[in-house]
């Protein structure tokens, strides 16, 4: 069944501009990074710092629009012999793989033109993107079925990317110089594994030539992410961050009075 | 056929929908009237599994209503706002409910001629009127003759002809032993379609029964003033009690 109302869900929004805009905007981009940045590093991390903002915003914005928008034509398809389940799960898969393949092929096809595409970093860049892509819907779609109420729904969206993009980091320097005579490694790892933005951070810049300008803290966070351990720990951080949302989400979608 | 027992609705501390016991027969149009905020809405989403009961049974046709897939097969809705997903087009969506259904519709291209929907057939949902999505909206509703239909202010928007051949379709589905709900604000409406109707107010059921049964209780010689009557007596229970 879900395959059945997916293939139309994603109908729907492959023809939605914004998805059209969301490609051209990344090719735009990255093709003017790679064109007016001296060389390949320095694209990564303005290419890095401008995608660890703006997926996050864009998929906790129009995760939780899409939801209020499509109130009505949810309210139809629940009226038909189908689950619930079915309907939040092809309603979620609908809205993620188009944005999965808009960024893909967003960033993919200048990479692929400059032949870069194999680049451990820009693959560890793109892998990322997609990651964070797939937890902040994730998020937005529980915002979105929670909060009943579109503006208020559409600010705590707001005030969670705000949170976890801007504010986290500030939390975690507070941390630091409120602290600065403890060992603070271990606690800054695990501030960072609960951060999926700061996590991504941390991947793409470890990959690439950057790690070694981070010195002390930069051999701290290699000796941890460089490990199984810590490769371990770090997916299944992320995997819990799109997992928790989720269930929680579908399950209130279950139990919602539409 | 519609049975529903004891039931109730609340939200949060505001009390929806207070012990309601209903029939709806077959071979009827069932009129929902209320003033606004006395649950009309609340007791069709029950029905259509759209709004979870707080306690009591729902039913159609035997097969409980109540978080079951199943027993909407037989259903038919058409909501008052017939808003659908931009950049699919009528066809889309009409291809989409015969899919979720596992089953092809073999009266949706009579339909489409009678409610003239033919050239609006491939263009994206955004591109259409209010009335014409409102005509998609009477299709899926009755393009698999359903035993149960229910429609939430059906004639909102549309042009006076799509309301005769919708009205005439509503009759010919009664005709053919469906169960009709319907909630209209407009009353001559309800006085042609239906011949039942049922009272809520705030929640209470406070009649049911035929609609001629209804002018004779109150002694009024049209709908929209026997409604008028009950609501000033409910009113009027309510302050005393």
């Amino acid at each position: 069944m879900i395959g059945k109302l997916l293939g139309f869900a994603l109908k729907d929004i492959a023809r939605s501009k914004w998805v059209l805009l969301y490609v051209f905007f990344f090719i735009l981009l990255t093709e003017g990074l790679l064109r007016f940045t001296a060389g390949e590093a320095k694209t990564v991390v303005g290419l890095m710092n401008i995608v660890l903002l703006l997926i996050p915003l864009g998929a906790s914005m129009f995760g939780t629009l899409h939801l209020h928008n499509s109130r009505e034509f949810i309210e139809l398809i629940l009226t038909q012999p189908v689950r619930r389940s079915s309907v939040f799960a092809a309603l979620w898969l609908g809205v993620v793989i188009p944005f999965l393949a808009a960024f893909t092929l967003g960033v993919g096809i200048p990479m692929a033109a400059h032949g870069l595409i194999a680049d451990p970093t820009i693959v560890a860049l793109m892998v990322s993107g997609n990651v964070l892509t797939i937890v902040f819907f994730a998020l937005s779609f529980l915002v979105g079925i929670v909060i009943a109420d579109k503006a208020m729904s559409m600010g705590v969206a707001f005030v969670m990317w705000l949170f976890f993009a801007v504010l986290y980091d500030g939390l975690i320097l507070w941390v630091s110089v409120q602290y600065a005579d403890y060992p603070l490694e271990e606690a800054t790892i695990a501030m960072v594994v609960l951060n999926p933005v700061d996590l991504a951070r941390i991947v793409v810049t470890l990959t690439s030539d950057h790690a070694a300008l981070m010195g002390y803290t930069g051999a701290v966070f290699n000796q941890f992410f460089g490990t199984m351990r810590g490769i371990l720990i770090s997916a299944g951080s992320l995997v819990l961050w799109t997992a928790v949302p989720l269930w929680f989400a579908k399950r209130a979608f279950d139990k919602r009075d539409w | 056929m519609i049975d529903i027992t004891s039931l109730s609705k609340s939200f949060k501390h505001s009390h929806v929908l207070r012990d309601v016991n209903v029939h709806v027969p077959d071979h009827s149009v069932t009129a929902v009237i209320g003033p606004n905020g006395s649950g009309k809405t609340t007791f069709m989403k029950c029905i259509l599994g759209l709004v979870r009961p707080d306690s009591g049974t729902i039913s159609i046709n035997g097969i409980s209503a109540i978080g079951s897939a199943q027993g909407r097969r037989e259903l038919g809705y058409m909501s008052q706002i017939a808003q659908y997903p931009d950049n699919l087009t009528p066809l889309d969506l009409f291809a989409m409910i015969e899919r979720v259904r596992s089953t092809t519709s073999t009266r949706k291209t009579a339909l489409i001629e009678r409610f003239d929907l033919g050239p609006h057939l491939k263009k994206p949902m955004r591109a259409l009127s209010g009335g014409t999505r409102q005509k998609v909206g009477a299709i899926i509703a009755l393009m698999f003759e359903p035993r149960v239909l229910l429609l939430d202010e059906p004639t909102a928007g549309l042009d006076p002809i799509s309301t005769g051949v919708l009205k005439d379709l509503i009759m010919d589905t009664r005709a053919n032993g469906a169960t009709v709900l319907i909630t209209s604000h407009v009353l001559s409406e309800i006085q042609e379609l239906a011949d039942r109707a049922i009272f809520l107010h705030e929640g209470t059921k406070v009649f049911d029964g035929t609609v001629a049964t209804l002018l004779a209780q109150t002694g009024d010689a049209t709908l929209e003033r026997s409604i008028a009557t009950m609501m000033l007596d409910a009113q009027q229970k309510q302050r005393a009690s």
